[in-house]
């Protein structure tokens, strides 16, 4: 039994809850009263405002794509710009016979058959309502001659677009990058991040390089206008309107005159060029070559320019600097010296007696130099110096692959720099545990001996080489590389500078550092790998010269490239930097198949170093094309 | 012998409510083809999914309510485990952790605590009926904030608040003190800075475009200016079933969802729109007098939660159709396109005829 008073409370808790409910329901009641308030004020007080809108003219969302930044050198001059262009569009959806349509619109203008085939390329890709383009470029007698015929061509009409320019063409094109048009793929990436609304009315967004990495300020904001539209489609009234907000303007650290420098330097050959100024990363020089002709890109490429790119042997459209991966050879070996001096190993006066090759105890395989007949007595100093591999497999062995790789990881070998592209290798530090995971085999002792001196599995990108021999400039400090100096914000046109960062610091005694830069520096010396490199140089160039083999040489077998298709001759690859006292430009490059490094790629380098260091420019490239910045290219004048 | 076996599968439906409900999700029907472009697939995938809710509303209503309230603590045990399970093992499906999969079916636990939650805390109250203190409101508080700060993580705000509203609905009717409650409210206004704080941005720019749809014209404003078009143009008797511009000209997004009381109200205009608040208004009021005839508190306090919840439902999505509240994602109950919440829906009017059935004959 309950005790009375439970059961009171039982009784009032009962009446309790049907006085909430009975408030419920005047909460509810009172809800459905607001509903039906606002319903009342939309369908009966303001129906005329939105039937008007709705039924008699019908409104219309424009959206006003916002122009997109500048990339501009370090100096000043235009890399990319936009600019504004009559075309001519079909809405292929409310033109009732389409070639007629095409063929009374070629009697009006010239429309060529590249115009066509991209016609009707992109109508495949677009929806049948929406405005395809057919002319670009419009001149005002030919917009004034459509003008007159326009009442024939319904479904045709003359829009301005903006375009995207890049006047130097292929020059710094890997860095640069391109826009080129919003597919599917790009779609879903924007709905994604919910960026998709911002890109109404905009047909293009970075594809490559800068463009792409720096997407986000380039766009800018979209700006909308609410306008009334009349029974035949056409804009009658603007109702509202936000303006959209331009994108930021890049300003790199590049210099675009630095960069023509380097790449004429080239002469055609292919290979790779990332010179960086130590002290705070900054990118000065970017090269990739073959290089193609980003403009191609901008409204879709067409298919035989695309199979020519494609498919050439050069690869002129792989980014080589961020994906192309060497083994570093030769140029390797400042770094595994420094390791050695830093685990106490190899400290002058230590010397060896070098017969031209290396045995492991126990082994007769011989680990070949490669000078035949041996460098003699040779120190630390002089390993460097005329690049010993003798040396260096003793001084691999003693190491232990472990060590060695660890402290080289310092100086950015296997890990990304952290550049501001996208697409970046890592490159490979290889360890007995990478080798056991990729090909479930062993480490061979031999195989240190081969890393010692940058062979072998070893393989780094052009960047990752530029990043370390500009962490050895700068003493040890690793400063992430960037090719976007300051981005100018375009509402207010303040300058706002990348900040720098510091990613990595390595303690390195000054001694051994200092030991290790003054035999960079015998290198572009007398006796050393690369003397016409720093002969006549009115500043000290520490270097280092580097061959990695693109096939392997038999055991007594002599290496004759004149014996070797071209393609398998060895990579040229070389660092420096300078001046050597306080370094202000550090260079790394690779010539494909280019054979000695001290021969073809050291005076790549120094033509960069001379033209960066002394602003002289090599004599047989004396007009550089670049030199202009071109007010009249600026996006923000519209013809 | 055929009419005694169908009315007795029959019997524990409430014929009042079942015939409110029928009327209802045929009216669904024929705005769902219209909202869908005239695409009979997706009407009779509807009508499938329909069918199968009426079923499960008959498996609750055959259910006695004494057993439902045996059922309130694992049910709720089991809802926030499986919400600890998304949370830990979810599949993230455009940027929310709201699903989980396991292996043979992927399920959605905020759905089911939508009917566990009030069920447990009506199953509490009840336990301490005439007993009730001040003590124990704190512990339903914390019964509820469990789920509810789970679900808010996934993040789902629309259904937090929704499960958040039913279970404050079951406190609200089992006595809570309107000085608290004033309190509370206080409380909730001095917090709502800091609430701000805790909000993802894009539930915060929802918020801000509410009250600014123009601010985003473009994204989510878009809804909202495109809706009140479709609505205001609508007019007094609307433009007739299939004749809306605004929805068949593909100006509306989202119109067979979310956004299909835009489609409603521009067809059939302020009259339809009138007929379908009676329509709810019925359905509240014939819920309400069920609630009120309870037999036990438990089976009070949860019909009472579920009516209400029901009602919040509706305020929600059709205020927030008419530009008056935040465009959160609640569908319009019964209505709007889907499966998961009319299958809930019908649990819950379920659970209303199966305490009706057990009602006292003799009023006290």
């Amino acid at each position: 039994m309950r005790p009375y008073s439970e059961l009171k409370n039982t009784r009032r808790e009962q009446h309790d809850f049907r006085v909430r409910l009975f408030i419920a329901l005047v909460f509810m009641l009172a809800g459905f009263g607001i509903l039906l308030a606002r319903l009342a004020w939309l369908q009966v007080v303001q129906y005329e405002h939105y039937h008007t809108l709705a039924e008699s003219n019908r409104i219309s969302l424009v959206p006003i794509p916002p122009s997109r930044g500048l990339i501009l050198d370090r100096n000043g001059v235009v890399l990319a710009h936009s600019y504004f262009v009559y075309t001519l569009e079909v809405t292929p959806a409310r033109v009732a016979d389409l070639e007629r349509t095409l063929r009374q619109l070629g009697e009006l203008m010239e429309i060529s058959p590249g115009d066509l085939r991209r016609f009707h390329r992109l109508r495949r890709e677009s929806h049948e309502f929406e405005g395809v383009l057919l002319r670009s470029n419009l001149n005002e007698l030919e917009a004034a001659r459509f003008a007159v015929n326009r009442y024939r061509f319904p479904g045709v009409e003359i829009r301005s677009r903006m375009l995207r320019h890049y006047p130097h063409g292929p020059l710094g094109a890997h860095l640069i990058g391109y826009i080129g048009r919003i597919n599917n793929e790009d779609v879903r990436r924007l709905q994604e991040g919910g960026e998709y609304a911002n890109y109404l009315g905009t047909g293009h967004i970075g594809k490559t390089g800068i463009e792409q990495y720096y997407e986000r300020r380039l766009h800018g904001r979209t700006g909308i206008q609410q306008v009334e539209i009349n029974a035949d489609g056409h804009a009658v009234r603007v109702l509202s309107s936000t303006p959209p907000i331009p994108g930021d303007d890049l300003i790199l650290s590049v210099d675009i005159r630095l960069q023509e420098v380097a790449e004429r330097a080239f002469a055609g050959r292919r290979g790779a060029l990332v010179a960086i100024s130590p002290t705070n990363g900054e990118v000065l020089a970017f090269v990739s070559q073959p290089s193609f002709d980003p403009n191609l890109f901008v409204d879709g490429i067409d298919t035989e320019n695309w199979k020519a790119l494609n498919e050439s042997l050069d690869k002129p459209l792989v980014n080589r600097p961020l994906r192309g991966i060497y083994p570093p050879g030769s140029t390797f070996k400042p770094f595994v010296a420094l390791a050695g001096l830093e685990a106490g190993k190899r400290v002058p006066p230590f010397a060896i007696q070098d017969h031209g090759f290396f045995t492991l105890p126990g082994h007769n395989h011989r680990f070949r130099d490669w000078k035949p007949q041996g460098h003699g007595i040779v120190d630390m100093r002089k390993a460097i110096t005329v690049s010993c591999d003798t040396f260096f497999y003793g001084l691999a062995q003693e190491l232990g692959i472990g060590p060695m790789t660890d402290f080289v990881r310092h100086f950015g070998f296997g890990k990304k720099t952290g550049i501001d592209i996208n697409g970046e290798l890592e490159g490979l530090l290889p360890t007995p545990e990478w080798k056991r995971r990729r090909f479930k085999q062993p480490w061979f002792p031999g195989e240190t001996l081969i890393v010692g001196i940058g062979q072998g599995y070893t393989l780094a990108t052009p960047m990752q080489l530029a990043q370390a021999t500009a962490i050895l400039a700068n003493n040890g400090v690793a400063m992430r590389p960037h090719l976007v100096a300051a981005i100018r914000d375009s509402r207010s046109g303040t300058r706002h500078p990348v900040p720098l960062e510091v990613v990595d610091r390595v303690t390195v005694n000054p001694r051994n550092a200092e030991l290790v830069k003054e035999a960079m520096l015998d290198v572009t010396r007398p006796g050393g790998t690369a003397v016409s490199v720093g002969a006549g140089a009115p500043y000290g160039v520490a270097a280092k010269t580097g061959t990695s083999q693109v096939i392997g040489i038999k055991q007594g077998e002599k290496y004759d490239a004149s014996k070797i298709d071209e393609r398998h001759r060895d990579h040229a690859l070389f660092i420096a930097y300078a001046p050597a006292e306080a370094p202000t430009i550090a260079v790394a490059l690779i010539v494909e198949n280019g054979g000695s490094g001290g021969a073809t790629a050291g005076p790549i380098a120094r033509k960069v170093m001379d033209y960066y260091l002394l602003g002289k420019t090599p004599e047989d490239q004396a007009t550089p094309t670049a030199s202009r910045a071109d007010p009249a290219t600026d996006r923000r004048t519209p013809p | 012998m055929m009419r005694d076996v169908l009315k007795r599968l029959l019997s524990p439906f409430d014929p009042l409510l079942l015939g409110l409900l029928l009327l209802t999700l045929t009216l669904a029907l024929l705005v769902l083809y219209s909202a869908a472009g005239q695409d009979m697939a997706r009407v009779s995938s509807q009508a499938t999914k329909m069918l199968l809710a009426c079923g499960v509303m008959w498996l609750f209503a055959m259910t006695p309510p004494r057993f439902l309230q045996q059922m309130a603590v694992p049910l709720y045990l089991l809802g926030v485990l499986l919400l600890v399970g998304v949370a830990l093992f979810g599949d993230v499906a455009k940027g929310a952790r709201r699903w989980l999969d396991l292996g043979v079916m992927r399920i959605q636990p905020s759905e089911l605590m939508k009917i566990a939650l009030p069920m447990m805390l009506a199953w509490y109250f009840a336990k301490r009926e005439a007993t009730l203190r001040l003590a124990d409101h704190a512990v339903a508080a914390i019964l509820l904030a469990l789920p509810v700060g789970l679900i808010l993580e996934q993040p789902d705000l629309g259904t937090s608040i929704m499960i958040g509203a039913s279970g404050f609905y079951v406190m609200f009717l089992a006595g809570l003190s309107w000085r608290l409650l004033v309190g509370l409210a206080l409380a909730g206004a001095a917090a709502a800075p800091f609430l701000w704080h805790m909000l993802h941005d894009y539930q915060r720019r929802r918020i801000e475009i509410l009250f600014d749809p123009q601010q985003d014209p473009l994204g989510s404003g878009y809804h909202t200016i495109q809706a009140g078009i479709a609505l205001g143009s609508g007019g007094l008797a609307g433009k007739g079933w299939l004749q809306g511009t605004q929805s068949q000209l593909d100006f509306l997004p989202e119109r067979h969802t979310d956004f299909i009381f835009a489609v409603f109200g521009e067809e059939f205009g302020l009259v339809g729109g009138i007929l379908l608040l009676l329509l709810f208004g019925f359905i509240i009021g014939r819920g309400a007098w069920i609630a009120y005839h309870g037999s036990t508190m438990f089976e009070r306090l949860l019909a009472g939660s579920l009516v209400l919840t029901f009602f919040t439902y509706a305020f929600v999505n059709m205020g927030m159709v008419m530009g008056i509240l935040p465009v959160v994602g609640v569908p319009l109950p019964l209505i709007s396109f889907g499966g998961t919440s009319l299958v809930t829906l019908m649990v819950g009017f379920g659970i209303l005829m199966s305490v009706h059935a057990n009602r006292k004959l003799v009023a006290t």
